[in-house]
This record gives C-alpha cells, sequence and structure tokens, in this order.
C-alpha cells in the first residue's frame, strides 16, 4: 500500500518536474499543439457555419418562394412589364400574412414582401397619364405570438436602392422609380400627385427592372387606389433552404403518412417550406422560384463542398505538424529515458510518465488552442460575412479527442524508439 | 608512404574538389540518417502539396462558381426603348460586343386572345438558345424548332403549367388571335419555373414573326466571366445598342459578387492557415533533423571547419530540401486538387503553371527560415562539450 501510493506520488513527481524544469521545450511543444488545434477549431467552425453563411449572401438576389390566390388568372406580364389589369383576378388577405410565420420552418423565413399592383393617374408635360403603381411593405412592423418583427422589401429585396430616405409603412409617402422621377422632374423632398392627392416623394429608386418606371408605396396606398382594402396580390417570401435533391421533389401527396412523410415535412427544402406556406395562408398557392431556389442549392452545395475539403487538408496539416513538433520532442529526451533505465525503470514505467506528460500537454494547450481558434473563427465571421460564426460547445470535446489522437500518434513512435534504446547509447547519445 | 606520393593527392584536393567534397556532405547526410531526412522530406512535400492545392483551388474555384452563376439566367436584359422591336442585326450586333463572353436568346411578346376571349401572352423565341441560357427551366419536352409549312397549322408550343388549363382537353390545339390573326398551338410540353414563364406560350421565332408580324423586341444575356469583365461586357453593349435599354440585372450581378468574395476571402483565410501550420510542421522536423545532427557538426568544427562553411552548408542543404520537397508535392498538390475539382465540381481543373515558381519559392524559404534557428545555435556550439556528451 505504503509502496503503491509512493509509486503513484513519484509518478506525479516525475511529471511535474518535467513541466517544471523544461519550461521553453513544453512552451515549444504545446504551442504546436495549440497552434493545430486553432486551425482545426477555426476551420471545423467555418466549415460547418458557412453553408449558412453562404445562403444568407444567396438570399440578396431575391425571393425564393412566391405565394399567389389559389384562384388567379394567368399573368401577363410580358418584357418585365405586367400588363395585367390591376383590379382583374383574385387577390390574398393581408390579414393572413402573419401566418407564414405560424409554419414548422418559420425561424428560416427571413422575410416577406406582398405586393400589391395599382394605378394613378399622374400629371406630366404632356398631360394626365396612368401611371403603375406597386404597393407594398418596406420595413413594415408587425407580431405573431408574442414575437415582434418587421419585413418587407428592405429584407427581401437588398439591391433596391434608393436615394433620399425609404418611406414610413404608415405614412402616404412614395418612392420614384428612377425613369418616372426623370420624366416628371422629380426629386426628393418634392411631392407627386396621384390621382389628385398629394403625396411626398420621400425617395428616387433604382432597381434595373421594372419598378424603375413605377411609384412605390406603402401597401395601404395602393389598396386606397384599387379600392380593395387588406387585399395583397402576391407574396415574395425569402427562406433559408438546404439545397435541393431527388427527396426534395417528391410531391407529398404521393408520400404515405409516417417517417418517411415526416422527414420530408421537417426538412427545410424550399418545396417542403413552400407547402407549409400554402397550407397556412388560406385559398393561397406557394411555390419556389425555380430561378433562384434550384441554382441557391447547387451553389451552396459547391461552396459547402469546397470547404469542407478545404477542412480536410487543415485537418491533416494540422495533425502533421503536432505529431513532428512531439516527434521532435521526444526525440530530444533520449538521454532522460536512458537515465531513468539505467536506474532501473521498466519499459512501460518510462512509456507511462511520457504518455502521461503528452496527454496533460494536450490537455492544456488544446483549451487553449480551442478557446484561439474560437476567437479566430468569430473574426473570420466578422471580416468576411460581418456576422458571428457560431462555435457548437460539442466541439471541444471532439477537438480534445482528435488533439489527443494526434499527440499520442504522433508521440508514440518516438516513445517507444526511445524506450527501446540501449540506456548507454541513449546517456551518450550516439543511439 | 613518401610525401611525392601524397602531393597529388593535396592537389587534387585543392584543386577544385572543394565542390564535390560539399555535395557529398549534403549527400551522405541524407543517406545515413535516411529516416529523419525522408519525414523532413515528406513535411516539405506535405506543406507544398497542400499549399499547392489551395492556390489552384483559389483561382480555378472563383471560375468554376462563375460557371455556376450562369446557371441564373440573364444578367443583362437588351430592350427595344418603350416596347418597341430592336433593330434586324441586334444579334449579330450582340455577339461582336460579347465576344465569345456568354450566352443570349432573343424574345418578341404579344398578348393574345384565346376563343373565349382569355388574354394570354405569347411569346417567339430560339428553343436551343434558351435551353443553354434559362437551364433553371423544368421543361417535360422541349418543341422541335421546324417553321410551319403554312397557316394555320398546330404550331408546336411550349406551355407554361398554368397557362395549360387554358388548353382544350385530350390535347386538342389551343385557338390564338392577335389583331385578326389566328394560329392554332399544340402544347409538346410543359415549362415551370414559379415566375411569369408559367403562364405563357412559347412558340418558336420564325413561326412567331410570321404569325404576328412582330419581331425581337428583348434579347437576354447571360454574360460570363468576373463582375468587373461583366460590366465590360455590359458597356460594350451599351455603346452597340445606343437607341435601346440595356439593363444590368442588378439582383444576380450582386449577389454573384457577394457569394464570389465570400468565398474568395474564405479561401484565402483557410490557405493562410494551411500554409502556417505546414509551415510549422516544416519548421519542427527541419529542426529535429538538424539536432539530431549535431555531433557532427561538433566533429565538423572541431577539425576546422569554419562558422561560414558550416552555415553555407546548411542553408544548401535547406534549399536542397526545400526543392526536392517542393516539385513532388506540386504534382501531388495538383492532383489533389483535380479530383477536388472533379468531385466537387463535377469538371476538370485548369493547371496553372504560375503556381509551381510560387511553391517553389515557398518551400525554399520556409526550409531556410527553418534553418535560422538552428544555424544560431550552431554559432553557439562549443565542440568539446558536445562531443563528451553535454
Amino acid at each position: 500500500m505504503a509502496a503503491c501510493s509512493c509509486r503513484n506520488n513519484l509518478f506525479a513527481r516525475l511529471v511535474y518536474e518535467s513541466f517544471r524544469r523544461q519550461k521553453r521545450r513544453k512552451l515549444l511543444a504545446g504551442s504546436a499543439i495549440a497552434l493545430g488545434v486553432t486551425v482545426a477549431t477555426a476551420m471545423i467552425a467555418v466549415a460547418t457555419g458557412v453553408g449558412d453563411k453562404i445562403s444568407r449572401e444567396l438570399r440578396t438576389i431575391g425571393a425564393n418562394i412566391l405565394i399567389t390566390p389559389q384562384e388567379d388568372t394567368l399573368d401577363l406580364e410580358a418584357g418585365g412589364v405586367n400588363l395585367k389589369p390591376p383590379s382583374d383576378g383574385a387577390f390574398l388577405r393581408e390579414s393572413d400574412l402573419p401566418l407564414i410565420k405560424s409554419i414548422f420552418w418559420h425561424h428560416n423565413v427571413l422575410g416577406f414582401a406582398p405586393m400589391l399592383p395599382a394605378s394613378a393617374t399622374v400629371q406630366t408635360a404632356q398631360g394626365p397619364r396612368p401611371v403603375p403603381v406597386l404597393g407594398t411593405y418596406f420595413a413594415h412592423p408587425y407580431s405573431y405570438g408574442k414575437e415582434a418583427l418587421s419585413t418587407g422589401v428592405r429584407t427581401t429585396n437588398p439591391w433596391w436602392k434608393v436615394e433620399g430616405a425609404w418611406p414610413d409603412d404608415g405614412s402616404q409617402d412614395v418612392l420614384l422609380g428612377q425613369k418616372l422621377a426623370a420624366e416628371l422632374h422629380l426629386e426628393p423632398g418634392e411631392s407627386v400627385t396621384l390621382s389628385g392627392n398629394a403625396h411626398k416623394v420621400s425617395g428616387i429608386l433604382f432597381t434595373g427592372a421594372a419598378e424603375d418606371g413605377e411609384v412605390v408605396a406603402p401597401i395601404a396606398l395602393a389598396q386606397g387606389l384599387l379600392g380593395r382594402p387588406g387585399a395583397v396580390r402576391r407574396v415574395f417570401v425569402s427562406a433559408l433552404t438546404k439545397p435541393e435533391d431527388a427527396f426534395a421533389r417528391v410531391d407529398p401527396k404521393t408520400l404515405p403518412q409516417g417517417p418517411i412523410y415526416d422527414r420530408w415535412y421537417c426538412s427545410p427544402y424550399p418545396q417542403s417550406i413552400a407547402y407549409q406556406l400554402q397550407q397556412a395562408i388560406p385559398n393561397s398557392h406557394a411555390e419556389p422560384i425555380r430561378q433562384v431556389s434550384q441554382n441557391e442549392g447547387v451553389i451552396l452545395s459547391r461552396v459547402e463542398g469546397l470547404l469542407f475539403l478545404i477542412t480536410i487538408a487543415a485537418l491533416l496539416a494540422s495533425a502533421l505538424a503536432v505529431s513532428a513538433a512531439m516527434a521532435t520532442t521526444m526525440f530530444e529526451r533520449r538521454a532522460e529515458v536512458g537515465l531513468m533505465k539505467a536506474l532501473g525503470a521498466a519499459n512501460y514505467s518510462v512509456a507511462s510518465v511520457f504518455f502521461a506528460e503528452t496527454a496533460l500537454l494536450c490537455l492544456l494547450s488544446g483549451i487553449v488552442g480551442f478557446i484561439a481558434g474560437t476567437v479566430l473563427a468569430h473574426q473570420i465571421g466578422w471580416r468576411i460575412f460581418g456576422s458571428n460564426i457560431e462555435l457548437q460547445p460539442v466541439l471541444l470535446p471532439v477537438v480534445l479527442l482528435l488533439a489527443g489522437l494526434v499527440t499520442l500518434a504522433g508521440s508514440a513512435a518516438a516513445i517507444r524508439r526511445a524506450v527501446r534504446l540501449d540506456p548507454v547509447f541513449a546517456l551518450r547519445n550516439t543511439g | 608512404m613518401s610525401t611525392s606520393s601524397l602531393t597529388p593527392i593535396s592537389e587534387r584536393r585543392a584543386s577544385g574538389h572543394h565542390v564535390s567534397m560539399f555535395l557529398r556532405m549534403i549527400f551522405r547526410a541524407a543517406v545515413l540518417r535516411r529516416g529523419r531526412a525522408l519525414s523532413a522530406l515528406i513535411a516539405v512535400c506535405v506543406a507544398a502539396a497542400v499549399s499547392t492545392t489551395l492556390l489552384m483551388l483559389q483561382f480555378d474555384a472563383q471560375a468554376k462558381l462563375q460557371r455556376e452563376f450562369r446557371n441564373y439566367g440573364a444578367n443583362i436584359i437588351i430592350t427595344g426603348q418603350d416596347g418597341t422591336s430592336l433593330p434586324a442585326d441586334a444579334t449579330v450586333r450582340v455577339d461582336s460586343a460579347l465576344a465569345g463572353r456568354g450566352v443570349w436568346a432573343p424574345f418578341a411578346f404579344v398578348i393574345a386572345r384565346t376563343l373565349s376571349g382569355q388574354a394570354i401572352v405569347v411569346v417567339g423565341t430560339d428553343f436551343v438558345r434558351v435551353r443553354e441560357i434559362d437551364q433553371f427551366w423544368s421543361v417535360s419536352a422541349w418543341p422541335e424548332t421546324r417553321p410551319c409549312p403554312q397557316l394555320p397549322c398546330p404550331m408546336l408550343a411550349l406551355v407554361g403549367v398554368r397557362a395549360k388549363q387554358a388548353f382544350p382537353a385530350h390535347d386538342q390545339p389551343l385557338e390564338l388571335t392577335f389583331q385578326g390573326r389566328t394560329i392554332q398551338v399544340a402544347a409538346a410540353g410543359t415549362v415551370q419555373t414559379g415566375g411569369p414563364e408559367d403562364s405563357r406560350i412559347y412558340i418558336s421565332l420564325p413561326d412567331f414573326m410570321a404569325w404576328s408580324g412582330i419581331s425581337t423586341s428583348t434579347i437576354e444575356i447571360a454574360a460570363t466571366g468576373s463582375t468587373a469583365e461583366i460590366n465590360n461586357s455590359l458597356v460594350a453593349l451599351a455603346r452597340t445598342f445606343p437607341d435601346a435599354e440595356v439593363q444590368p440585372v442588378r439582383r444576380i450581378l450582386e449577389g454573384q459578387a457577394r457569394v464570389l468574395y465570400r468565398t474568395r476571402s474564405t479561401m484565402l483565410a483557410a490557405a493562410i492557415l494551411v500554409a502556417i501550420t505546414a509551415a510549422l510542421c516544416v519548421l519542427s522536423t527541419l529542426m529535429g533533423w538538424l539536432f539530431d545532427r549535431r555531433r557532427d557538426f561538433a566533429i565538423m568544427k572541431a577539425i576546422g571547419a569554419s562558422d561560414r562553411l558550416l552555415n553555407n552548408f546548411f542553408m544548401a542543404e535547406s534549399a536542397a530540401l526545400g526543392i526536392a520537397g517542393a516539385l513532388p508535392g506540386f504534382v501531388i498538390g495538383l492532383g489533389t486538387a483535380a479530383w477536388i475539382s472533379s468531385a466537387n465540381f463535377h469538371s476538370a481543373l485548369t493547371p496553372r503553371l504560375s503556381v509551381l515558381p510560387i511553391v517553389l519559392c515557398g518551400s525554399v524559404a520556409v526550409t531556410l527560415l527553418a534553418a535560422l534557428l538552428p544555424v544560431w545555435r550552431l554559432h553557439r556550439l562549443q565542440p568539446a562539450a558536445i562531443l563528451r556528451g553535454e
């Protein structure tokens, strides 16, 4: 009992003294492990978070789901201009729109913007003429349950640029498309008369599309012009989705109720989110906009795949660096091994001291590396994407385990060589 | 042994065998401790391979992603002023302005009426070109682009999934009227996009012109290249069509620029991190190798080698290791980049030989840097202490 306690004490002292007396060597080896863990942590965090970040960047291309009335007439859009009479066809109810946030994937819905085309008469130099008016949300506040939210084209159409100020959704102010503003010779702050009522032009809108020739107004104003309070023609929804695959394109009505249907329903495919939106909004039809949703999935999978493969390369490089550093450290300590063996230590005793030292070093450096890696991942997130890269806490034991395995593997060969060496050669440093 | 018999050897040694001795020392150092030398070589090789892979992908992935963005469809649209038709030679002008940096498709629009009086958009286009530019369209079957021998015969049309509801039952042709002229169209297939295309009927442009008398009013262009190259194409097109509206599709161009910038920056950050780690790997391995040979250097110093000779020896050895590791590393890195490109983008990598000098210089620089600390320690080396085993 006493001999056992003595042996444990000696073991602990050997490890402790090794750290106390060989600070420089331990610092070098520890730095190598910490750097390796830093790189591994940062790259794993970036690789796992990049999908979400790139997905958000791709959302700047525009909405990926369109909700229309179920019994709508055909669109009459030719050359980017909608020629459908504003009063023609069916409408959605504006009061139903907060239900968008009631779906299973509500957290993935980044925003939505309802659209209501209308028409008004404006006075030009050539006399009165009709101009298209588009009613929408800019940054409209709304609530669902206890959540207070805001949505509109400022979220869904980030490529819309305004010279001047965005109108308030509760106001009667309007934006003039740049072509229309040039034709009417109007500047921000001036007023425009629409069907007899004066409205302040809060800004000039640049979209590079049909809106450049339109008046864009708060939806209530368009509803008033159309004489349809609470009506909405269509809703563009911007949602974070996962890349489409063959399973995503399956018609949910053909799936048997059960785990397969649940898997489809509970995957954030554009199709399943559209399906849920259609269920949530009465008398609606929701469909992914293929131009956006399909290509988004392809680009997302390409970028994710690329970063995943690069992360593997980074992990390999880190593992090699840590292994090489540990092997070098162990090699330099052959004389110690020789001394221990000359004093009668068994091979396994010597090896266990070194393995214990390595494990302790790995644990301490691994924690330092993980913290540094977290900071590095945050820096990459803010500098490149302008937002934080979330690090899952579960990553800490995974990274420490990986670092431990790599460090022990790197040291194992050198420890084995050292303990096999004849103490005489080791002490003479001629091994 | 007489002095005369030794003279030729010493003369030979003195007259120019320094170089061969120098090379022999380097060679023997590698052969005698081949295990350590091999691990140092592998470390340099791995570092060079990883750097080559990342540099190759840095260039190649951008080009590949730019190509993926082309699948979003048009990023430039040319329309006639106030909806009028474009000049007859518009397509020739587009070809000359683009100079192969993109694809395009012509479109002409009318609003026709069915027998029941329902308004419907009919579009004339070139199906071959549309297939190329609008790859996101989900099409059940494309119509054959053959001209109609005489009117009115059912023209084969590509019908939007919503417009299909206007067609009579049992695949009967639909009668459409525009300005008193009537045609019959038969659905060859349907198109679904989730956009305005779903409400349209597409027929071939020659058929459309023969029927409506209206020619191309819109040309959609998917220009390829970087954001700067696309802007150049835009400027060239605006100069070619002074009387038409040449508009960039800003949402796609801006989205493309943002995603490419973010991806490039992330890859660059990864490349820097991996390069630092790989350099550390080389550094520790090389230092271990040199530490292992300190007795050799002690002997060299003891028999009169100058510090300068040792420095040169060390540096030459490190540089040789850098070159010897970089060359196979470049080949391995090239292979890895080609595999990643093929696995991720399903297309071949375009190798860039300009990466080779970067990798070669980088490897030599890292190995020389790794040699600096041992060289510094070497200067402080006391041969007697080392040889005594202290």
